[in-house]
């Protein structure tokens, strides 16, 4: 490096207002002010939550028809579909006394595994009953491994009522 | 149908020619060479009905002249004319002919299934979701397969009875019904009680059980895996979990010396249900409920588990040497059960020869039902005499060890499985000895033993069973076993190994396999990884003169 070409530049001095600071101080409030008096562009997260778009692919929850049945039948197809196994079925047999009866199947237990979940949607894509739904939420958190498993109530507090347009079991019943 | 090679007849299938056996029809002549034809009322096992239509296909046979019988030859081609004729046959109903051909794909054949499954499906309700048949369904596979895929039946479909229980065992969908009468026909021709019959007409039969009766007796079940939908719906199966998700695993069913065939269906270690295997020479394709009910023992209340010397819990090492410690003073005696593998009975053989002492085998009669349940309520008690560890059954009875037991001559007895109170001997008797207990549940002799050393039921291991019939059948382990027990196998070898101051290396059924084909002469010529899935029938000349208590089964009668 002996040959290094180096040239020394001596710096202008500073001018009479340049040395005053003023003028740069106000041209910085001025950009300042003028953004805090425009509207935020940014949430208050988390008090504040964005407007979740239609279809978005959020927590997959379990949802009931406008008379509050359980959709889900305990095919156990989502279970199936399901790429990382994060779904976990057991089925049973609705109580004779319950009014359901003529559907004859429904969960005794239905867990999905948040921590395995990957939010493909396939698990409401195949389910034959539109009972499994990926819907808005999206924050979720626990304390624990087993806090992070979404047991059946908690998938029907999360996922509330979706009516059931055809109404097939109705029908059926009525008939 | 058994295949008949020397009686070979061509058939040409869509322009391919095959060589198939004679006297069969058309549908089992196709599975014969790998093709399917989709039939739903045709079960090869029962006898035939031709009512379901699915099976129509196209036929024709090469021509001849009416007034010469000389064969029509084709100008263009110089090959024997086909007349093809003019409406389509059902295949079920068609026995096979030389020079028979059939159109699996043309246009007739193809609108003819179309138009049943139409017909089928018109009334069918949309159940998959909840049937248990989804996933074993023929309907669902052939309407998917050669259904059109579209309805035109616009009215409301018929209603009918839902769960309608037609015994113990069995619940009846009408709806999923497609009266095929194979159910109908299993109870008439098999078990020769026709209890099922067609009630109502056209779209609204269905089927019931003659008045005043049910679906009862012990081979109920076998209507469900006839069936070939969900209409017929095992109590004990149903919603309890869909069937892609079973693993089969091909096993013996343990009730009795019959040695039926069966498959166990397991997902994750849990064993959902039995079905039989098809075996022509043992069971066919049946089997009895109680059968199907034995996995029941993996899980049962009295299931042993935990390693126990007196009151406390220890290790399998520390149970083995306490076992051996009680073995070793002089005067033991063992009793062996028909429930032990092959396998197990030839190891223990060879722990009672270290440690010296007599070997008595436990005896469990039964009534013979007549179809699949023989008097003996044991799966093996044969291979105590091809393995050598009993020379015959008579010298071997355990009434002779209540005997040594009043004389003092025995101190310590090795109970495989068997529960010694229930074999004749009193609760003093018991009292008396020291008892090592080698088995999967609690009983009488368990609760007095001073070791007990619990071990895999026969869905958890593996080996082979000598039935009636001497045949050596083999059955696989269907699940792992559960904690607290080890194999029995590896607990007769450790034993054995030990008493012989040596160290059990190799435990697995093949190692011990090689050592039985060099002791017994009947198994010298036996690969065990080649023992076909339905059995090897075994020289039985060497017990010619052993009475047996078998009075014959389903499709074996004892030689007079
Ligand atoms: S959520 Fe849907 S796919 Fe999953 S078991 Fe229930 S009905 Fe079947
Ligand atoms: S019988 Fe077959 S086609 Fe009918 S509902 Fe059951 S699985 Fe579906
Ligand atoms: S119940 Fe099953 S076996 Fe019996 S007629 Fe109906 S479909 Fe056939
Ligand atoms: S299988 Fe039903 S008619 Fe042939």
């Amino acid at each position: 490096m002996a040959t290094q070409n180096i040239k020394v530049i001596t710096r202008k001095p500073l001018r009479w207002w340049e040395k005053l600071y003023l003028p740069q101080v106000l041209a910085g409030m001025k950009i300042t002010l003028g953004i805090m008096l425009r509207k935020p562009v940014t949430l208050k997260y988390p008090f504040e939550r964005p407007v979740i778009p239609k279809g978005y692919r959020g927590v997959p929850t379990l949802v009931k028809d406008q008379n509050g049945r359980e959709k889900c039948v305990s095919c156990q197809l989502c279970e199936f579909v399901c790429p990382p196994k994060a779904i976990r079925i057991t089925p049973g047999e609705i109580d004779p006394e319950s009014g359901n009866a003529h559907i004859e199947k429904a969960p005794a237990k239905f867990e999905i595994n948040m921590l395995r979940c990957i939010y493909c949607g396939m698990c409401q894509e195949v389910c034959p009953e539109a009972a499994i739904v990926l819907q808005g939420e999206y924050s979720l958190n626990g304390y624990s491994r087993a806090g992070m498993i979404n047991d059946k109530k908690r998938l029907y507090e999360l996922g509330g009522t979706i009516p059931d347009p055809v109404r097939k079991w109705d029908k059926k019943k009525r008939a | 149908m058994a295949e008949d090679t020397t009686n070979l007849v061509t058939i040409n299938i869509d322009g391919k020619d095959y060589q198939v056996a004679a006297k069969q029809n058309l549908v089992d002549a196709a599975q014969s060479v790998g093709i399917e034809i989709p039939h739903y009322c045709y079960h090869p096992k029962l006898p035939m009905a031709g009512s379901c239509r699915m099976c129509l296909v196209e036929i024709g046979m090469p021509m001849r002249d009416r007034a010469t019988g000389e064969p029509v030859i084709d100008e263009a081609t110089g090959k024997q004319k086909i007349g093809w004729m003019p409406k389509p046959a059902i295949a079920c109903g068609t026995s096979v002919s030389p020079g028979l051909h059939v159109k699996l794909n043309s246009k007739m054949t193809v609108s003819s299934r179309e138009g049943v499954t139409e017909f089928l499906l018109a009334n069918h309700p949309l159940d998959c979701p909840i049937c248990d048949q989804a996933g074993e369904c023929t309907l669902q596979e052939f309407s998917s397969q050669y259904g059109k895929g579209v309805s035109r039946y616009r009215d409301a479909k018929n209603v009918k009875p839902k769960h309608k229980s037609l015994g113990p065992q069995v619940m009846y969908d009408g709806e999923r019904c497609i009266r095929c009468t194979r159910c109908v026909r299993f109870c008439r021709d098999i078990l020769g009680r026709a209890v099922l019959g067609v009630t109502q007409r056209g779209s609204h039969s269905e089927i019931d059980c003659y008045p005043g009766t049910q679906l009862d007796g012990n081979y109920t079940l076998n209507v469900v895996d006839v069936c070939p939908v969900g209409a017929m719906t095992s109590k004990d199966f149903r919603f309890k979990m869909r069937v892609w998700f079973l693993k089969k695993s091909k096993s013996i069913c343990t009730e009795s010396s019959v040695g039926v065939n069966t498959t166990v269906w397991s997902r994750e270690g849990k064993i959902y249900r039995i079905t039989p295997r098809e075996n022509d020479a043992v069971n066919v394709a049946w089997m009895s409920d109680s059968g199907r009910m034995l996995y029941k023992t993996v899980e049962a209340e009295t299931r042993l588990t935990g390693f126990r010397r007196g009151e406390s819990e220890v290790t399998f090492d520390e149970a083995a040497d306490a076992a051996l410690a009680l073995l070793k003073n002089g005067a033991s005696a063992f009793v062996a059960s028909g429930k032990m593998s092959v396998e197990e009975q030839f190891v223990l053989k060879s722990l009672a020869a270290a440690v010296g002492g007599n070997v008595y085998l436990a005896k469990t009669l039964g009534e013979n039902d007549g179809m699949l349940i023989s008097e003996d309520r044991t799966p093996n008690r044969r291979g105590a005499l091809v393995t050598g560890l009993v020379k015959d059954f008579d010298g071997a009875e355990v009434s002779a060890l209540a005997a040594k037991i009043d004389a003092d001559e025995v101190k310590t007895v090795f109970v495989c499985g068997e529960d010694l109170s229930s074999l004749g001997l009193t609760e003093e008797q018991l009292k008396k000895v020291e008892i090592v207990y080698l088995g999967t549940q609690k009983n009488a002799t368990s609760e007095e033993a001073s070791v007990v050393l619990p071990s895999s039921t026969v869905f958890e291991k593996a080996g082979t069973f000598i039935n009636q019939e001497f045949r050596l059948q083999k059955f696989e382990a269907a699940i792992p076993g559960i904690k607290g027990t080890e194999s029995d196998l590896t607990i007769l070898s450790t034993l054995a190994a030990r008493a012989s101051s040596s160290v059990a290396t190799d435990v697995s059924v093949a190692s011990v396999w090689e050592k039985l084909r060099a002791a017994c002469p009947v198994l010298a010529n036996i690969d065990y990884a080649k023992i076909p899935d339905t059995g090897t029938l075994l020289d039985a000349s060497p017990w010619a003169n052993i009475a047996f208590p078998e009075t014959g089964s389903l499709k074996w009668k004892p030689a007079k």
